[in-house]
């Protein structure tokens, strides 16, 4: 049974830069594709920087490469990613009759799908 | 090219201390360069802090130097470059914009249930214009706040909001609260400009008047400013806030429960609420992590009505860090519109206002909605996947300066001109002051305003309205 974490997606100061780049551009899109995870969930499931990550919510999924968290920003159970494409796809339609879909705080399970290292082989 | 009017001097929008300064505009650079020029006091649209003490180094068609901006008002001034390229795409094939206003008045008039969205970097000008088109082909209105404050929107409506103008927290704040929010990587120059920094009429002693708290559930970039941190349990906020209201009032806690709930102790929480009692002049801004978190509009009036009740204590006020450029322009300019600030229904010929129901996010996720009219906003890029499955299957316009994945699905697609970079109009600081824009250069492109008045025009056309909006049947 994978481990459920809380996923927080946000703004940072580099997606916003992205978008004024242009969200196709190589800034923006590094940026809202790469999940923060804090070290010690990182050691404890012995995953590596660039490794590449199964995200799944109840109303989704996505691949992504992850990196750890710095100076802290991150509890354990916590992870962050810039908002855009990806973080959306794990939001559901429903809005609870508010207008806003949940966008933060979501339920997800993490499984490592693909190491950074030994030639980038599937977990 | 836009035709609203630039202002020729500064007019609004600056805090008490920073109003003095009366300049000119613009002028010529003290270099020999005749392309070269200096546009004073030019505003930033990129963040809801709208900092209108910008000044830019122009040369042709490209800004060099963008002083006293922030980060992300570089990025937004220094990366802007005449996008290349056709103003008009009709399904990906290059079209004049006449043709493009004819499709989409088309596509408009003929849909039974359209939505018109987005406008939260548009001025105010144009803003007004989509709330005319929505209002003549019976549609929604709806802008990014329903995806972004709405909720605390729908909290005002609940318990109000006790609130003032950033130049107040500048004069006056000596406790300053953030909750929910980064204001170090959304809004960078709010520490400096409005919130912690400045030396103020009552707060001459600049950040050292000041407490600032932090209460976020992740250690944000915005922590290190804070001289109390607090880390809330995720989902959270609601039970943190209500422990506070019970401390404001002298109510007893069962500290266990309270620390089992917030992830803080009740000890911690009752030294802050002593704090704030203590102050002279408290703001709590809120992001965010209130509105888009489990619980959303209940989370933001429950900020508001601690904020409420401090005021039997010590005078304390709330604000919305709001996020894009103008999105508080179109909150005012749809509230004075329509009476309600978003999610406004306006099919039976008065507005009808319900969140979960004609907001975007809801029509589209429901598929509701048969077109739409989606001005600077990317709801392809951003909306759930129910959402963007419904909107690539209906016709719809987009407007926007870059390409996006919005205006790449786009039935038809205009490029406008970059408000407040190529034109001028007025938008709204976070805190509901007007600011005129002072461009720096001409587009080739149209702005919205300019799309979306041709727009107004064809489609009444259609609908066989008059000038003045009646119907040209019964008025002969």
């Amino acid at each position: 049974m994978p481990e459920i974490f809380i996923l927080i997606p946000g703004r940072t100061a580099k997606q916003g830069c992205g978008i004024s780049e242009g969200k196709y551009g190589e800034s923006y899109q590094s940026e809202i594709n790469t999940l923060q995870v804090a070290p010690e969930d990182m050691q404890r499931l012995g995953l590596a920087e660039a490794d590449r990550v199964r995200l799944k919510s109840e109303w989704g999924q996505i691949d992504v490469a992850i990196r750890p968290a710095k100076d802290g920003e991150l509890p354990p159970g916590l992870l962050f990613i810039a908002y855009g494409d990806l973080s959306s796809r794990l939001m559901g339609g429903d809005t609870h009759g508010s207008g806003m879909p949940t966008s933060k705080g979501i339920d997800v399970t993490m499984v490592k799908i693909r190491s950074a290292i030994n030639g980038g082989a599937p977990s | 090219m836009s035709t609203i009017p630039h202002p020729p001097a500064r007019t609004a929008g600056a805090p008490p201390i920073a109003a003095g300064k009366a300049k000119p505009t613009s002028s010529p650079a003290p270099a020999a360069d005749p392309d070269l020029k200096i546009i004073q006091d030019a505003t930033c649209t990129f963040c809801g802090c709208v900092c209108d003490d910008i000044d830019l180094t122009v040369k042709g068609h490209t800004i060099t130097e963008a002083k006293r901006a922030c980060v992300l008002g570089k990025a937004w001034f220094l990366n802007h470059e005449v996008e290349e390229g056709p103003s008009c795409l009709i399904e990906g094939r290059p079209a004049t914009v006449d043709e493009g206003i004819e499709r989409a008045a088309q596509i408009l008039t003929q849909a039974r249930y359209p939505q018109v969205y987005g406008l939260s970097d548009s001025p105010c000008e144009a803003q007004r214009k989509a709330v005319a088109i929505a209002d003549w082909i019976g549609g929604n209105i709806d802008t990014t706040t329903s995806v972004c404050h709405g909720p605390s929107g729908m909290a005002f409506q609940g318990v109000g909001e006790v609130t003032c103008t950033l130049g107040e927290v500048l004069n006056r704040g000596d406790m300053i609260i953030f909750w929910g929010s980064n204001p170090a990587e959304s809004h960078p120059r709010h520490f400096t400009k409005y919130s912690l920094m400045p030396k103020g009429q009552f707060v001459p002693n600049g950040r050292k008047d000041r407490t600032c708290v932090i209460v976020d559930v992740r250690r944000t970039k915005s922590a290190k400013a804070a001289d109390i941190f607090i880390q809330i349990k995720p989902r959270k906020d609601f039970e943190a806030l209500w422990t506070l209201r019970a401390l404001a009032r002298g109510v007893q806690l069962d500290g266990d429960l309270v620390e089992a709930e917030t992830g803080t102790s009740l000890a911690k929480w009752q030294e802050l609420m002593d704090k704030m009692k203590a102050s002279k002049f408290g703001m709590i801004f809120f992001g965010m992590g209130l509105t888009m978190t489990r619980g959303k509009h209940c989370n933001s009036e429950a900020l508001l009505a601690l904020t409420r009740d401090m005021n039997a204590h010590t005078r304390f006020v709330a604000k919305p860090n709001r996020g894009h450029g103008n999105v508080t322009g179109a909150d005012n300019v749809v509230a004075w519109s329509t009476g309600y600030p978003f999610g406004v229904n306006l099919s039976r010929g008065y507005p009808r206002f319900n969140p979960g129901e004609y907001t975007t996010s809801d029509t589209l996720a429901r598929g509701e909605a048969d077109a739409a009219l989606i001005i600077a906003s990317d709801p392809a890029g951003n909306f759930s996947q129910p959402a963007r499955n419904h909107l690539a299957k209906i016709p719809y316009i987009a407007l926007d300066p870059k390409e996006t994945m919005t205006t790449r699905g786009a039935t038809v697609a205009f490029k406008v001109a970059t408000y407040g970079i190529n034109t001028g109009g007025t938008v709204y600081r976070m805190d509901d002051v007007p600011i005129p824009l002072r461009p720096a250069f001409d587009s080739p492109h149209p702005s919205d305003f300019d799309v979306l008045s041709k727009l107004e025009k064809r489609v009444k056309e259609i609908k066989g309205l008059s000038a003045v909006g009646h119907r040209l049947s019964a008025s002969k």
